[in-house]
C-alpha cells in the first residue's frame, strides 16, 4: 500500500516520527538504522539559548513506562543549526520542537528556525511538566496558549505550527480548539503525564526534582482516549502519542483519527524500534486489507451509551 | 546495524547465587577494554522499559560474557534466564579506558566493577606492567572472576566487612597511588564513593587516573540525556556516550 502521509505544507513517507527528546537529534541513531526511512524526525526541544537542565537523578523506571525530568537540556538553536542539522539526511523532513519562558521568546525562537530551509515544521511544546517556567504553564490556560500559538505563527514564516498539547489538563479538548482557532496548523499529543515515584529505603523521591513526566506502554489507554477526543473536537490534522511500540498501537492511533504518529520510549526500549516499526506498519496495514490511509483513518465504530 | 539478537548459551550463578555469570552468541563485533553493552531480554516485555548496562567481561568465539550481580527487578529477569533465550543487545557502547603498553597500570575494582577490568586479562601482554586490587564485601569465592584474572595479572584483594576495613582499604589505595606516582595510570571501577576517593589520590598525588561511571541509563545512545555527569567546565555530558570511562580531571568531584 502507499504509506504515504500529506498534511497541510508536510508530507511523510510513512506516518511513523520519533518523539521529541526521545531521538536526540538524530544522528544518536544513525547507526541504528537508514534515517531516510522515516516519516519525519523530531528533534530534541531547542531554546534560544542552550540548557542544562534538571539534578541527577532525572530518570526513574515505572511499571511499563519511566518517568523523567530531563529538564529540557539542550544544545540551543545555534549549535543545532551548525553542529547537527547540516549532518542529517535531505531526504527526511525535520521537525524542530521549541521551548522558550515568553511569547515573545518563542516568536524570536520561530523565526530562526522558520528562516531554516531544512526545517520542515515547528512543533510548539507548551506542555514540558519539568521546567519551572514556560512549559506547561502555557499549555494549561487556553488564553495563554493562543497567546504563543499566535506568536509562533506569525514567526514561522509559512511554515507549518504543530501545537504539542499536554495530558495535564482538565479537558484537552478546550485546549486542542484554542490552538486550533489561533492559527494552529496542525496538533500533536499527548505530552508526558506528571507522576512520582518513592523509594520506601531511602524516604526520598527517585527523581531529583520529586515529580516528573510518565511516558512509555503505561499511558497508552490516556493518550487514546486523548486523540480520540480531540480528532472530534477540531478540523486540524492531529499527530498522536503516547506509548506506542508495536504496529497494533500505531494502528489504534491512526484508528481513533491520528493522521500520523510519533514514538517515543520505545526508542529506549531498542535503538532501532522505528525503523522496524516503518516495515512493520506497513506489512500489518496489508494484512488487514487497509488499501490507503484515508479509508482506515477515524473509522472507529461509535459507542452508543 | 548495531542492534543484534543473540541468544543465551549459559547462566551460571556463582557459589553466592546474587552474581551470575552470562554468556550470549553470537558476537558479530569486537569490544575495547571499558566498553559496555545493553542487554534487554525478551522477557522483559513491555513491564521493563529500559535495557541494562553491564561490561564487557569477556568477548570472543565463546561468546559475550558479563557477569553481574543481582540487585533489582531487570538483573532478576536477567538471573532467570535459560538457555536458548533472545536477548537484545546494542553496543559495543561508549569510550573505554585509555591505555599505553610501556606505563605501569593499576587496575582498582570495587565489588562487580570488577568484571570491567575482564578483558584486560584476555590478553595480559597488552599491559606487562598491570596490577590488580580487588576491594570487595562478599567472601572472595563470591566472585570466580577474580581468580580467572589473578592467574594472568599480579592481583591483591582486600575484604571490607567492617568500618576497621574501609580504613584499611583507604589506606591502601592512598598508599598504592601514591607509590604508582604520575609516570604510572590508575583505572578505577567500582561503587561511587569509591570513584569519588580514587579520583581524589589521583588529583591530590598528581597521577593519571580514569574512572568508569555507573550511572543509571535509559537508553544507552546518547538520546535521553538521563545518565549525564558533570564535566570540569560545568557542562552535562551524557555518560553513555562521553564516557563511561572519564579522565579524573575532566568531571567535577564535588
Ligand atoms: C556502564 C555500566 C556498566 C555496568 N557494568 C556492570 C557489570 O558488569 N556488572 C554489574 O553487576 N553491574 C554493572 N552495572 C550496573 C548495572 O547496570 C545495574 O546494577 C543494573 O542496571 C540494575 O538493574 P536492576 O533492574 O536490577 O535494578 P533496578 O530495579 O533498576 O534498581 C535497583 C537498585 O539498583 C540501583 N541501580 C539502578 N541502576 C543502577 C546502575 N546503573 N548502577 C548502580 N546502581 C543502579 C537503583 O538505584 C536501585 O536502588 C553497570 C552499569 C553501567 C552504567
Ligand atoms: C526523556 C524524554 C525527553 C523528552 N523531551 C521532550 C522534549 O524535549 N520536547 C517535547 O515536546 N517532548 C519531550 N518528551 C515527550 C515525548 O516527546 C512524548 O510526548 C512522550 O514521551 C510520550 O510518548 P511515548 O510514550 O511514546 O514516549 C520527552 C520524553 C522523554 C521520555
Ligand atoms: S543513557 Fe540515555 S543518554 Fe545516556
Amino acid at each position: 500500500m502507499d504509506t504515504t502521509v500529506h498534511l497541510p505544507g508536510l508530507t511523510l513517507k510513512n506516518p511513523i516520527i520519533p518523539a521529541s527528546g526521545t531521538f536526540g537529534y538524530g544522528l544518536e541513531f544513525a547507526r541504528y538504522g537508514d534515517l531516510r526511512r522515516l516519516g519525519a524526525i523530531c528533534v530534541k526541544g531547542l531554546s534560544l539559548k542552550p540548557r542544562e537542565g534538571n539534578p541527577m537523578p532525572r530518570i526513574a523506571e515505572t511499571p511499563c513506562g519511566m518517568l523523567n525530568s530531563i529538564g529540557l537540556q539542550n544544545v540551543g538553536v545555534e549549535v543545532f543549526l551548525q553542529q547537527k542539522l547540516p549532518f542529517l539526511p535531505p531526504e527526511v523532513p525535520i521537525i524542530a520542537n521549541l521551548y522558550a519562558q515568553s511569547p515573545e521568546e518563542f516568536a524570536e525562537l520561530a523565526g530562526v528556525l522558520g528562516a531554516e530551509e531544512r526545517i520542515a515544521a515547528l512543533e510548539v511544546n507548551v506542555s514540558c511538566p519539568n521546567v519551572r517556567r514556560g512549559g506547561v504553564q502555557f499549555g494549561q490556560d487556553p488564553e495563554a496558549l493562543q497567546t504563543v500559538t499566535r506568536a509562533v505563527v506569525a514567526a514561522a514564516q509559512g511554515k507549518p505550527v504543530i501545537v504539542k498539547l499536554s495530558p495535564n489538563v482538565t479537558d484537552i479538548t478546550a485546549m486542542a480548539r484554542a490552538a486550533e482557532a489561533a492559527g494552529a496548523t496542525m496538533l500533536s499529543l499527548i505530552n508526558t503525564l506528571t507522576g512520582m515515584a518513592v523509594d520506601i529505603r531511602t524516604r526520598a523521591p527517585r527523581l531529583a526534582t520529586g515529580t516528573g513526566g510518565l511516558s512509555g506502554p503505561a499511558i497508552k489507554p490516556v493518550a487514546l482516549r486523548m486523540v480520540h477526543a480531540v480528532c472530534r473536537a477540531v478540523d486540524i490534522p492531529v499527530i498522536g502519542m503516547g506509548g506506542i511500540v508495536s504496529a497494533e498501537d500505531v494502528l489504534e492511533f491512526i484508528l481513533v483519527g491520528a493522521s500520523a504518529v510519533q514514538v517515543g520510549t520505545a526508542s529506549f526500549m531498542r535503538p532501532d524500534r522505528v525503523f522496524t516499526l516503518v516495515d512493520e506498519v506497513q506489512a500489518l496495514a496489508e494484512t488487514l486489507g487497509i488499501g490507503a490511509w484515508e479509508e482506515f483513518r477515524g473509522c472507529l465504530k461509535e459507542v452508543s451509551r | 546495524m548495531n542492534t543484534t539478537q543473540l541468544t543465551v548459551q549459559a547462566v551460571t550463578p556463582g557459589p553466592d547465587p546474587s552474581i551470575v555469570d552470562l554468556t550470549l552468541a553470537p558476537v558479530p563485533w569486537k569490544p575495547k577494554p571499558g566498553q559496555f553493552v545493553m542487554l534487554r531480554p525478551a522477557n522483559f516485555g513491555q513491564e521493563l522499559t529500559w535495557g541494562r548496562p553491564f561490561s564487557i567481561y569477556r568477548c570472543d568465539e565463546a561468546g559475550l560474557r558479563v557477569v553481574f550481580q543481582v540487585i533489582g527487578r531487570g538483573t532478576e529477569r536477567l538471573a532467570a534466564l535459560r538457555p536458548g533465550d533472545a536477548v537484545t543487545v546494542w553496543g559495543p557502547l561508549g569510550r573505554g579506558f585509555s591505555t599505553k603498553p610501556e606505563t605501569p597500570t593499576l587496575f582498582l575494582a570495587g565489588g562487580i566493577g570488577l568484571a570491567a577490568f575482564g578483558l584486560f586479562a584476555e590478553d595480559p601482554f597488552r599491559l606487562p606492567q598491570a596490577q590488580l586490587l580487588f576491594g570487595h564485601r562478599l567472601p572472595l569465592t563470591a566472585y570466580p572472576i577474580y581468580h580467572e584474572m589473578a592467574q594472568r595479572i599480579p592481583s591483591e584483594a582486600m575484604r571490607q566487612t567492617s568500618g576497621a576495613d574501609i580504613e584499611a582499604f583507604s589506606e591502601e589505595l592512598s598508599r598504592r597511588i601514591k607509590a604508582l606516582g604520575p609516570q604510572g595510570l590508575v583505572l578505577c571501577c567500582g561503587p561511587t564513593p569509591m570513584l569519588r576517593a580514587v579520583a581524589r589520590l589521583c588529583l591530590e598525588h598528581g597521577v593519571p587516573g580514569q574512572v568508569s561511571l555507573e550511572n543509571r541509563m535509559g537508553c544507552g545512545v546518547g538520546a535521553c540525556l538521563g545518565c549525564v555527569a558533570t564535566t570540569a567546565s560545568g557542562e552535562r555530558v551524557q555518560t553513555c556516550v562521553h564516557g563511561p570511562v572519564f579522565d579524573v580531571r575532566a568531571l567535577t568531584w564535588d
